[in-house]
This record gives C-alpha cells, structure tokens and sequence, in this order.
C-alpha cells in the first residue's frame, strides 16, 4: 500500500508547483508596488545598529530567509567577536 | 485599422518564433494581410523558421539606419500570397534598434498590414520592451512548467506597465498561448493543468498547443504548421487561436490527431 501511495505521491507534482508558483507570485508581484526591499531594508538597518555597537565581520553574517504564503521569517545571524574571551553568537530574528 | 501583436513570453525557448510563424500564417490564410517582424537582433531565426533564409538581402537595421527602403526589406512569402516577412539583422550591436527607428518603422508596417506580429526575443532587455512597446495585442507563449510560468508573469507586469499604451493609460489585450501541453500527464497530476496556469496568470486563454512531433517537422522544412501540416493537432490550435484573435468566440479545447478521419479533417481545413 505504502508502495502505491509513494508512486502516487511521486505523480502529483502538478499540485505543488502550482502553489510553489502562487506563493513565489504572490512575493514578486508586491515586490512592484513598494514593499520590494522591505526585506533587505530590515536586514541593512538590524546591521548598522549592531555594527554601532560591535565591529561586525560581513563574512561571518548569516542571512535566511523562508518566504511563506502568510508570513516571511528573516533571520539574520551574526557573529560577534567577544571581549577577549572566546567567540559567542547572537541571534537576530524577525517577522516581516 | 492595423494591429500590431506582440508574441512574447520572457523565458527563451518555450515557442514564441513557432507560434509567430503559425499564427501569422493561419491569419494569413484566412485572408488577412500579415507581416512577421523579427526583432530578435543577433539571433534571427524567424526567417529560418519560415523557410526565407535564403532570400534576405535587407533586414529591420537596414531600414532603421536608412540603408533600405522598408519594401526591399520585404519578403514575400511564396505560399501564402498575403503573408511578409521582415527579418532581423544577424548584426551583433543591439543598440541599431532605436526607439524612434522603431516607430516609424512600425508607423509604416500599420499602412501596408492588416496584421504586424512581433516576435520578441527572450529576456527583458532592450529588444523585449522594444517589440511589445507598440502592441495593441500581446500573446504570451507560456509552457506548463514553473520557470516558463513565473517569466510570463513578469513579462505580463511589463506589457502592463512600460507599453504605450500603458503609458497613455490604455489597457493592452493580453492573450495566453500554452504551448508543448500534454493532456494526460497533466490529467495524471504531473504537469501544471490549463486551469492552474490560467489561475495564476489571469489572461484569457487564447489556445492549447499540444506537445506534437508536427511542429519540429515543420522548422525542419521551414514552414509555418499552419502550411507543412493543417490537419495536425497543433495547426488546428493555432488556426482556432486566430480566429479568436479576429473576434471570433470559440470554445477553447485541446485538438488531438484524429487518425483515420483525415479525409473528414482535410475537407473541414478546406472549407
């Protein structure tokens, strides 16, 4: 049984292209009217408050971003070099 | 009074140069006078696609530069007696296409035609805006398939909004063409269904293309489907598409081969 409902699954991928496509349209269409940089607006601004505070290294900044149907989550991962001590990481994550 | 159509799509490759010569052709047929514009500088291939690669002398930068008169530009297909084709220039510089060269170039065509279908190169870039720019008419070639459907999309914002007449506030009719369509895999769920890339895009559907050997048989040969086979399935999509295109309202469906009833088919295609 698990066989066939694997090959039936296999089969429809029809389905999820046509919501991989409504969701990435949904993004790229907006994108037109204004909101295109609001991701990468919020990740330019969470630096520069961080890079007041601590040097920040470009190359060791982590960006994610998972855009869903209903909301976006940014996360924004940077390392920051400790006073003396070894290295420890502070996260940054956001809803937009 | 003249239209001017845009046969776009943004992805390369998923039928814009075959729809062009069929459509082109099948209105032709009907009667109507046509002309086909290459606009793809660099990468011609309409004429090849046609069958008039061995007659082009001058091409659409000769006339925009001067060096040619647009009726030695010309050529007249030997098949259909009302159908023109105006090549590209094999010419490496994409800046020979200027914008007012351009209009005045299709001022003229608007005179002579009753039909001026463009054929716009992939991408969109320069040679893209520069053929839809002057549409009254867009058909947007689009194949069941993510990447295809996502560029149409795009592509559907841009007639939206950096044509003419969406600069003066008009409304470009926009028409989606889906082309290499296989009805049972989409009806098995492994193909995007005419329904979901219709959902998504928001066009009215101007034709089906079924997948179908015909259509590589007649770019072997250099004629339009609509003239190497006008019985076969995709010949029959694409005369029905231009009837819609005249006005006419057709149910949309999926022609299939009909073996066995070609005597049926030819006298049908010839009446």
């Amino acid at each position: 049984m698990s066989f066939l409902a694997n090959l039936f699954a296999k089969r429809n991928s029809a389905p999820v292209a046509r919501d991989r496509l409504q969701i990435l349209l949904a993004h790229e269409r907006s994108a037109g009217e204004g909101h295109s940089d609001l991701l990468a607006k919020l990740h330019q601004e969470i630096l520069e408050v961080i890079a007041r505070h601590v040097a920040v290294d470009q190359d060791k900044v982590q960006v994610k971003l998972d855009r869903g149907s209903g909301c976006s989550l940014l996360e924004i991962d940077v390392e920051v070099p400790q006073l003396g001590s070894a290295k420890s990481r502070d996260a940054d994550k956001r809803d937009a | 009074m003249a239209k001017v159509l845009v046969v776009t799509s943004g992805k390369g490759g998923v039928g814009k140069t075959t729809s062009t010569a069929a459509l082109g052709a099948a209105l032709a047929q009907s009667g109507q006078n046509v002309v086909v514009v290459d606009f793809d500088v660099g990468l011609r291939n309409l004429d090849l696609v046609m069958g008039a690669e061995r007659r082009v002398v001058f091409d659409l930068v000769n006339v925009i530069q001067g060096d040619a008169k647009l009726s030695q530009a010309l050529i007249r297909d030997k098949r259909v007696e009302t159908l023109s084709i105006l090549p590209a220039s094999q010419t490496r510089d994409k800046d020979a296409l200027t914008a007012e060269g351009v209009a005045a170039v299709m001022e003229e065509l608007r005179e002579k035609f009753d039909w001026v279908i463009c054929d716009s190169p992939a991408g969109i870039e320069r040679g893209a805006q520069l053929a839809m720019y002057h549409a009254d008419v867009a058909v947007v070639v689009t194949n069941p398939e993510v990447s295809s459907v996502r560029d149409s999309d795009r592509i559907i914002g841009m007639l939206d909004s950096t044509t003419e007449k969406a600069k003066k506030g008009e409304k470009i009719d926009k028409h989606l063409i889906l082309t290499r369509y296989d009805p049972a895999r989409a009806a098995r769920g492994e193909m995007l269904r005419t329904e979901d890339v219709l959902e998504i895009l928001s066009i009215p559907l101007l034709g089906i293309v079924p997948e179908s050997e015909e259509v590589l048989r007649a770019s072997n040969v250099g004629a339009p489907v609509t003239i190497s086979n006008p019985q076969s399935a995709p010949a029959r999509a694409y005369f029905d598409a231009a009837r819609r295109l005249q006005g006419e309202k057709l149910d949309v469906s999926v022609p299939t081969e009909k073996k066995g009833l070609f005597d049926w088919l030819f006298k049908r295609s010839v009446a």
